[in-house]
């Protein structure tokens, strides 16, 4: 078979399916959320922002098309060059982008307008599927996950000097797939012990029942265990480290950036401010929560509209929905990201190349992070972090990076049967 | 271990799109304090509606002012209805006006007000306010008509009424909403946009009951009203007045125009109405009534009927036959009558004379030699070179297209150019013998009221005016107005041929419109006659004066009133005296006009 050949039937029309379903739907909610009553605009109207969608959906699908009829292999041998053109666009966005709130995101010619950041997510997917394709590559190996590491982590830094903290959270996404190839367990249980301490530490007001309640399981582990002095030695060390590490915590919390500190405190306690800092989850929980199990009706929503809840056309795109279509249609949305997930990894799972599988654990980490950060940020259970929710919030560079993002995987994966076993 | 790991990430999966349901489940579903904080969210968005600018005379008196009205609105949405007969007696409506009006809102919106009951009385409004809490979707919505101290100068002030269906479409800049108000004819309609102000939007919280709970976000998004501009017009309200009282009764035109500047001093059209009729709650009855009125009290004649200009346009014939030197004050025509109809008069005549005594077989020769240059040896193309070459120096008169007077509708009027007649006779078929009627200003030929008061306006200036124009100062600044009203116009027409078209007006008011003469003010004027194939002729008049200082150019159109010498010329020169001297010193004129009998 001709490998420059579209693979039609091997399409998997399940993950095509499901992308259309969320970037239709994510279409009319864009136009729920910035409707205005009193000036009634068409959904196709170009001088609103749902009008705009369409034209980026529309040119997603010419981009869709490109990736389809190109070889797959073109994005494989090819990966480190798209990686470092990336790179390169993120060293200059800084020096010819535009300022936005004191953040260059974002750079091009008039109206054309890209983000670097956002497409260097697949870049660094391709890259990081490149070189570790090899057999002997081995993540439970330190000169291996320095590779690993150095390859993700160039991006971040890049990412954080423009400075976009929430883009560079995405990246550390790509640890799920860190995972999936070997990298070792522990550091993954470690990791977690560390947030759940930190989160205990800001969400219990009295830090010394915390650290009563640490000692008191110290001096089990210690009681039921051999009783040797390194052991109880060690023990002991953890345990004042812990109790140090939640003292300081408010310590640490008082030297960041102040709103920064007011996302972080306001997730504990949204009624701190709800006016101020905590209007935005406030507003949100409230559009969400008015909602109920079958919602208020397309365009129907009282919440979403005035401002009340901002940028929710872009990051808080799921209060339209929420508000809209109740809890019912929370379940389908997000039905069909976990179904899209779930199709991923038993994509991922049957290729036959180390480096397409790696590159869809990619793929998958990333929308697996955007989803659920995005999501829980709107609900309340996560810090406000701007980061787009996939194929649904307003944008072109957002909804294009995810479509080449996917799309890439999903051509790769109908070509599955051109390749040569390589895998381990 | 390595083969649990995709296991373990799909568990991971399920377990987020898991906790996010189960959270969501529990503030959408469980708990339902949101649902009542979304509903003590309830913005509420309140227009605020400017004061529409005022409008002065040129003396300062004021012309137009607002008087404040309230509308009750809906917002269908929110409105709900249990107890319609309770709702009708409190607000004093019958069920089928409320059933018409809820339908009428929401046809135009669900969720934007539409005035429900409109004009509530100051009465019924104090009533009221103590039970609107109790209907929700329900507010009191303040603006303002227009009042006139003094019922005068209805048709160049216009009327403001309800934007219509179409005009709400066609507003793309989405400024207005339905039941505003917006000015329909007149300067109301033409200065739209700077009497109208500019509106104000205030959000306010409210909860469920419609307690005011603040401003949202302290006003962030609020904007207040900036008042719309006052306009004082060139309107001389006492002038104005004057000559309604002559032409009350009568149908025609008076347009009194400041020479040296183009400003309208009155401009009646009559028949006249009360403008205080079409304000407030009246409009509709009044404007169906005024509508279907046989007499057309709502057409604007000064700009918008339109007549041959008759024997005045001898004027304009000389003054193009003055300039292309075909004419001289010398040449010489007998009073052939074989050619075109006169009356009575010494023959041969010179152009004064053929002015003073408005000689038509001198016209109709003066005429052919004006078009018939033999630039071409063929005589019907001749006569096409010349026709036309000759209607590009009558527009330059300010005729055959609209003068572009601050007032929607004005007409232009019609200079027959060769493509009439190529349509009419087919091209190459027709010449002099076809069009001679013009050199008299009849036949295919039309001006209007407002253009031949502008015509005496350039024999005053001799031979220069200003676009006509009613508004003199915008918010007492008189370099706000359009920049077209401060341009001067030349008509192509050198000043020293206007000092014999002046004496010959001033000495034909002598012949033809004696009744016009008052003894210490020099007035020149031309009388006409538009012929009218339905009845009695028009009676047309023209003036200026004083002639040495022109303050005053008239145009008097009477409609069916015969000679230009009776009706027009009287009414003329008692706005003149009214207008110089400020006294009307010849009581029998001004009664004879006001008795009105012009036809014996």
């Amino acid at each position: 078979m001709n490998s420059t050949e579209v693979h039609i039937n091997r399409v998997d029309w399940i993950a095509v399916s499901i992308y259309f379903a969320l970037v239709i739907i994510g279409w009319f909610n864009i136009y729920a959320a910035v409707y205005d009553s009193q000036v009634e605009k068409s959904i196709f109207d170009l001088s609103i922002n749902s009008g705009k969608q369409l034209v980026w959906i529309g040119t997603a699908i010419a981009l869709i098309t490109l990736i389809m009829v190109a070889d797959a292999r073109f994005f494989e041998n090819l990966s480190l060059l798209i990686y470092l053109l990336f790179l390169g666009l993120l060293i200059v966005t800084p020096f010819f982008g535009k300022e936005v709130n004191g953040q260059i995101l974002s750079i091009g010619v008039g109206d054309f307008r890209i983000q670097p950041g956002e497409f260097a997510k697949f870049a660094t997917a391709l890259a990081l599927a490149k070189v570790m394709e090899r057999p002997t590559f081995d993540l439970s190996k330190r000169n291996y996950q320095a590779i690993a590491f150095a390859v993700l982590l160039v991006p971040v830094i890049l990412i954080l000097l423009q400075p976009d903290t929430g883009t560079a959270m995405v990246y550390f996404s790509f640890l799920l797939m860190f995972y999936r190839e070997g990298f070792p367990q522990r550091y993954y249980i470690l990791v977690l012990g560390a947030i759940a301490i930190t989160l205990l530490g800001l969400w219990v007001e009295n830090n010394l029942y915390l650290a009563f309640f640490i000692l008191i399981a110290v001096g089990a582990l210690i009681y039921l265990g051999r009783r040797t002095w390194q052991r109880i030695l060690a023990f002991s060390l953890i345990g004042i480290g812990i109790i140090a590490y939640i003292y300081s915590l408010d310590f640490v919390i008082s030297k960041l950036p102040l709103h920064q500190q007011n996302r972080i405190m306001v997730l504990f306690n949204p009624d701190l401010d709800p006016l101020g800092v905590g209007w935005n989850i406030t507003q949100s929980k409230i559009a969400i929560g008015s909602g109920g199990l079958l919602g208020k009706g397309y365009l129907e929503g009282t919440q979403t509209k005035f401002d009340f809840v901002p940028e929710q056309d872009t990051d808080f795109i799921f209060c339209t929905l929420g508000e809209e279509f109740g809890w019912l249609g929370s379940l389908v949305v997000i039905g069909l990201f976990v179904g899209l997930l779930y199709r991923l990894v038993i994509m991922a799972e049957r290729q036959k190349t180390r480096f397409t599988r790696i590159y869809g654990y990619g793929v998958i980490s990333i929308l697996l992070f955007h989803f659920m950060i995005n999501i829980a940020m709107t609900i309340g259970l996560f810090p406000v972090v701007g980061i787009p929710l996939p194929f649904f919030s307003y944008g072109g560079s957002s909804l294009w990076s995810f479509t080449v993002l996917l799309f890439i995987f999903i051509k790769m994966d109908s070509s599955r049967a051109t390749q040569l076993g390589r895998l381990n | 271990m390595k083969d649990q790991r995709p296991t373990v990430i799909l568990f991971v999966i399920f377990f987020v799109g898991t906790v996010l349901l189960i959270k969501l489940f529990m503030i959408q579903v469980v708990d339902d304090s949101f649902m009542k904080r979304a509903e003590n969210n309830a913005i509420q968005r309140v227009v605020d509606h400017p004061y529409r600018g005022l409008v002065y005379d040129r003396n300062g008196k004021l012309m137009v002012f607002n008087n404040p009205i309230f509308d009750l609105m809906v917002v269908p949405r929110e409105f709900t209805l249990t107890d319609t007969v309770r709702f009708c007696t409190l607000f004093n409506v019958s069920k089928e006006e409320l059933i018409e009006g809820y339908n009428a809102a929401k046809n135009y919106s669900r969720v934007k007000p539409s005035p429900l009951i409109k004009q509530i009385s100051n009465a019924d409004f104090a009533r009221i306010q103590d039970f609107l809490v109790d209907y929700p979707g329900l507010f009191i919505m303040t603006r303002s008509v227009r009042a006139y101290p003094t019922p005068t100068a209805s048709h160049a002030l216009g009327y403001i009424g309800e934007i219509s269906a179409t005009q709400l479409e066609r507003d793309s800049l989405g400024y207005y909403d339905q039941g505003d108000y917006v000015g329909l004819s007149g300067l109301e309609r033409y200065y739209e946009e700077e009497l109208r102000g500019t509106k104000g939007v205030k959000y306010k919280m409210v909860n469920v009951r419609g307690v005011d709970k603040g401003p949202f976000k302290e006003g962030e998004y609020d904007t207040i009203s900036v008042a719309g501009k006052n306009i004082t017009s060139t309107i001389d309200l006492e002038l104005q007045r004057y000559g309604e009282l002559l032409m009350n009764g009568k149908t025609g035109s008076v347009v009194a125009i400041e020479p040296k500047t183009g400003e309208i001093l009155a401009m009646i059209s009559a028949p006249f109405y009360d403008p205080n009729q079409l304000t407030g709650a009246a409009f509709g009855k009044t404007f169906q009534k005024l509508n279907v009125d046989a007499s057309k009290p709502l057409f604007n004649r000064p700009i918008m009927a339109t007549y041959p200009p008759g024997s005045i346009f001898k004027i304009v014939q000389s003054l193009i036959g003055l300039q292309e030197g075909v004419l001289t004050p010398e040449t010489t025509f007998s009073c052939n009558r074989s050619l075109v109809a006169c009356h009575n008069h010494p023959s041969p005549v010179n152009l004064f004379g053929a002015i003073r005594n408005s000689c038509n077989p001198y016209y109709h020769q003066a005429f052919r030699q004006i078009i018939n240059r033999e630039v071409s040896s063929n005589t019907f193309k001749d006569t096409e070179i010349g026709l036309n070459a000759w209607r590009e120096k009558v527009l330059k008169f300010g005729l055959g297209s609209p003068l572009g007077v601050d007032m929607s509708g004005e007409k232009g009027g019609d200079i027959p150019s060769s493509a009439l007649y190529d349509r009419i006779y087919g091209s190459g078929r027709w010449k002099y013998s076809t069009i001679y009627s013009l050199s008299i200003g009849q036949g295919e030929m039309q001006v209007t009221p407002l253009q031949m008061a502008n015509l005496a306006a350039i024999f005053a200036n001799k031979g220069y005016y200003y676009t006509p124009h009613l508004i003199k100062e915008m918010d007492g600044d008189a370099k706000k107005i359009p920049a077209k009203f401060q341009q001067r116009h030349e008509v192509g027409v050198d000043a020293r041929h206007f000092n014999l078209i002046q004496d010959a007006m001033a000495e034909a008011l002598y012949g033809t419109a004696n009744r016009a003469v008052i003894e210490d003010l020099v007035i020149a004027g031309k009388t006409g006659t538009a012929q009218n194939p339905h009845g009695e002729d028009h009676s047309v008049f023209i003036a200026f004066a004083p002639k040495e200082d022109p303050k005053i150019a008239i145009a008097v159109y009477v409609e069916n009133a015969g000679w230009g010498g009776r009706a027009a010329a009287s009414t003329a020169s008692l706005m003149i005296e009214k207008y110089i001297k400020g006294k009307i010193t010849r009581p029998e004129l001004q009664e004879y006009v006001l008795a009105g009998n012009f036809i014996y």
